[in-house]
């Protein structure tokens, strides 16, 4: 089983709700926080990291002694991560999306890969529970391949939650493509409605089931509600305003741990997903 | 003319409201959302399109199945897995690179163009308004920020105004690196929150990356005194200004819902006063050398 947390808007609480679902459930379960740009899961469930490992993606690389400068590369690349000038070549390695083309299309064998630090990805535990998160590089563009690596330790044989980025391109595509079940975060705002409708329809794009978390539930105004009537959107779980709940957050804590009837409500929360995944 | 960037690191704590605020304070400026995939200043704004145009990202690639062979070149060459059984194009994998159109021996690919969204010149009640739409599940969102953002420059100088106030994206990758371009200074928006601040430093230390002045405000800063005073300290410890702190307040919302700006709203509010103690700080910055 793979959840992806996800919301449109940012801030809705799809963290609150990936680690507090994970931390309930307790066993047999793994986090991957795929949020890769500022990735928060961690300072919420504290995890003993034990692995790390870099990731890359290849950029060329010119061999200028066999260079004959024909610009070829130049052409092919949609990305203008190469430009040739007279006989100078230059490569820009943060526009490079990793296609191969100028390897493939170079006469010469003169054009080769190295790679560009896309970021870390960081495996840990703590209680029982499965940790994985990705941290991208300050200053890389790209979140999606990050995000891949992340998915990659998915296991088949557990609950997998995910928690996604913000927004609805590609780094939201990344999280949510081929997962089981989409869980949105919303509140009930002119702001989060407007960006849970795009949310919805780029999950509706990809074919995926998702049900609704209202946060903040008793804030703003009805209109969330009435969307998900209309749109046949189940509410699986609403969380309140409540001052001690945003206090419990802003330290890092869990409202699942600090507040034990949490607990009982994020372990339904989980079962009515399994009976919409069926 | 100037350009201010709002950004977060951290989504959800108040760059669009506060956008909102800054607008219906500034005199003489240019608004520009350049949050472009999940756009919400219009929301308060209640833009007048003046002028819509389409945005077209890179191609897309297209298999046309009577040239084709069938010998599975494209296949080997895709490094996104985007071409799937039967020889169709997955097109929200597609990376739209081309290397299957360069290669295919039958040259039975197109590459056709892709309208992938539309930015907005606008009109509203604080003056000029760009804003954008990108398609759902698109790619290019960094290129439609620089876009919006060189139209109202564009703008800006036209009718002669002298800021642009620009929304920026949540995160720290592709859009919110365009957004930083050629910007003045950036003011981060975050929240006496654990994730709040270590988001903050994230793209404090983009800032630093593009060499962009930073200047930081902490929303809701009553909610944990304890996290206020670390946001504080790490603004003092990164160079960067630290222009005040706004409590709490629900009147926040409340104005949202009636699509208004905060200072527009009527009800009681208890940070009219430091919002615009901390407009007035930016423009007063040497940076910005407005007042």
């Amino acid at each position: 089983m793979i959840i992806s947390v996800a919301s449109g808007k940012g801030g809705t609480g799809k963290t609150t709700v990936a680690t507090n679902l994970c931390y309930s459930l307790g066993a047999n379960v793994q986090i991957l926080d795929c949020d890769v740009e500022e990735p928060n899961c961690h300072l919420f469930l504290n995890p003993e990291i034990q692995a790390s490992k870099s990731f890359f993606t290849p950029v060329p690389q010119i061999d200028e002694d066999k260079c004959t400068y024909c610009k070829k590369c130049a052409e092919i690349c949609r990305f203008k991560a190469i430009a040739v000038f007279g006989d100078t070549i230059l490569t820009f390695p943060e526009l490079c999306h990793s296609c191969g083309g100028c390897v493939l299309i170079c006469p010469e064998n003169a054009v080769t890969e190295t790679g560009r630090l896309l970021g870390v990805v960081e495996k840990g535990s703590f209680d029982n529970i499965n940790f994985v998160h990705g941290r991208l590089r300050v200053g890389e563009a790209m979140a999606p391949p990050l995000i891949k690596k992340v998915r990659s330790y998915a296991a088949s044989d557990k609950i997998n939650i995910i928690d996604a980025p913000p927004g609805t391109s590609c780094p939201v595509i990344a999280a949510v493509k081929e997962v089981d079940f989409v869980l949105m975060v919303t509140e009930p705002t002119p702001f989060g409605l407007h960006d849970l409708k795009l949310a919805v329809e780029a999950v509706k794009l990809i074919g995926i089931p998702c049900g609704l978390v209202i946060n903040r539930s008793d804030i703003g105004n009805d209109d969330v509600r009435q969307y998900a009537t209309q749109k046949q959107l189940p509410v699986l779980m609403e969380i309140p305003y409540d001052r001690s709940i945003a206090e419990i957050y802003s330290k890092g804590l869990l409202i699942a741990r600090e507040i034990p009837e949490w607990k009982e409500k994020f372990n339904e929360l989980y079962k009515k997903i399994e009976r919409l995944v069926g | 003319m100037k350009e201010l960037v709002i950004l977060s690191g951290k989504g959800g704590t108040g760059k669009t409201s506060v956008t909102a605020a800054f607008a219906s304070l500034a005199k003489n400026m240019v608004l520009c959302d350049a949050d472009v995939d999940a756009a919400d200043l219009h929301l308060i704004m209640a833009p007048e399109i003046r002028k819509t145009t389409d945005f077209f990202g890179g191609g897309i690639a297209v298999i046309d199945n009577d040239k084709c062979s069938e010998c599975g070149q494209c296949i080997e060459l895709c490094r996104f897995e985007a071409i799937k059984e039967g020889f169709i194009v997955d097109e929200i994998a597609c990376e739209g690179c081309g290397v299957c159109v360069d290669f295919c021996p039958e040259q039975a690919i197109d590459f056709p163009t892709q309208k992938c969204g539309q930015w907005y010149l606008s009109d509203t009640r604080f003056g000029p308004m760009v804003h954008a739409k990108l398609g759902i599940a698109e790619e290019n969102s960094g290129k439609l920020v620089t876009l919006v953002k060189n139209e109202a420059k564009k703008l800006a100088k036209e009718e002669k105004k002298d800021l642009v106030i620009t929304d920026g994206p949540p995160g720290i990758g592709c859009p919110v690196i365009a957004s930083f371009g050629n910007v003045d200074a950036a003011l981060i928006i975050t929240e006496p929150t654990v994730s709040g601040l270590h988001d903050m430093e994230r793209v404090a230390d983009l800032a630093a990356h593009f060499k962009v002045t930073g200047m930081v405000c902490v929303n809701k800063y009553d909610l944990n005194m304890e996290q206020t005073k670390q946001i504080e300290n790490l603004t003092k410890k990164k160079n960067m200004y630290f222009l005040g702190k706004i409590p709490f307040d629900s009147a926040f919302t409340a104005s949202m819902v009636q699509g208004k700006t905060f200072f527009e709203y009527n009800g009681d509010s208890k940070a009219k006063n430091e919002v615009r103690q901390i407009w007035n700080k930016i423009i007063a910055l040497p940076v910005m050398n407005m007042k």
